[in-house]
């Protein structure tokens, strides 16, 4: 893996954030040579984790995030830490598409845009950490 | 993010520009929802969406129902390749009606 991240963001875990997250992870998917539809689907799948964060890790309550975004040969990984009490994995489930209700979305974005998504353990005094990889498809 | 509501041919034109997001989709559930409770034919212009999170998507399906319920004309029109993306991942481009353009949108009748 490089050693120098590309994105390396800690912020407030509020919705006025996300913007700026959406900005640093485009910059970077460029940077490694991402195609533009490639762009749009790795911001898309950080948003979604930042919303579960924001949402359900912190419930709505704030607190912080750090977003690590490095190239491991061909494949962007993404990290984000949290420092809220450890998710119950087993809560965490997209929904199925054929039912039209509003919600449920963003879990099922994430898990068809990147290619691996696991929680690795954190490091010490960290909550949760989400890793997701993406390979990098060239423009 | 700004979202403007016209009338054209008794139709409510919704136009969304910029990034819809956890920010600012609430902005856009309550338009919508605002027509909705007028009993309004609606078409949604997302041309100038230059981003969708599953929140903005959960407040066009929520909108959606709602017509459906209410008997009235809900669809898209000039989705932006950006907002085509998401819908297409959320497999609702083949739920919502979706026209290319805002005037072939006013030409369907219910």
């Amino acid at each position: 893996m490089s050693v120098r991240p590309l994105v390396s963001h800690r912020f407030q875990a509020r919705p006025s954030r996300l913007r700026r997250v959406r900005q640093l992870v485009t910059q970077a998917a460029l940077r490694a040579g991402c195609a533009e539809d490639g762009v749009l689907d790795l911001v898309l799948a950080v948003d979604e984790a930042c919303q579960n964060i924001i949402r359900h890790a912190y419930q709505g309550k704030g607190g912080e995030i750090q977003l690590t975004v490095r190239r491991d040969g061909e494949h962007l990984v993404i990290q984000l830490l949290d420092y809220a009490p450890p998710v119950d994995l087993t809560t965490i489930q997209p929904r199925p598409l054929d039912e039209l209700r509003p919600g449920g979305l963003g879990t099922h974005f994430m898990r068809s845009v990147m290619d691996e998504i696991t929680y690795v353990p954190p490091p010490p005094g960290g909550g949760n950490l989400l890793q997701m990889t993406k390979r990098i498809e060239k423009s | 993010m700004s979202v403007d509501i016209a009338t054209q041919d008794g139709v409510a034109v919704v136009s969304l520009k910029g990034d819809i997001d956890l920010q600012t989709s609430p902005k856009v559930r309550k338009a919508l929802l605002q027509c909705m409770d007028e009993k309004r034919d609606v078409l949604v212009d997302l041309g100038g969406v230059t981003y969708i999170d599953s929140s903005g998507v959960a407040s066009l399906v929520e909108a959606f129902q709602n017509a459906r319920k209410n008997g009235t004309r809900f669809a898209l029109v000039g989705v932006s390749q950006a907002a085509m993306r998401v819908l297409q991942l959320a497999r609702l481009d083949r739920v919502f009606a979706i026209h290319p353009t805002l005037e072939e949108g006013l030409k369907v009748k219910p």
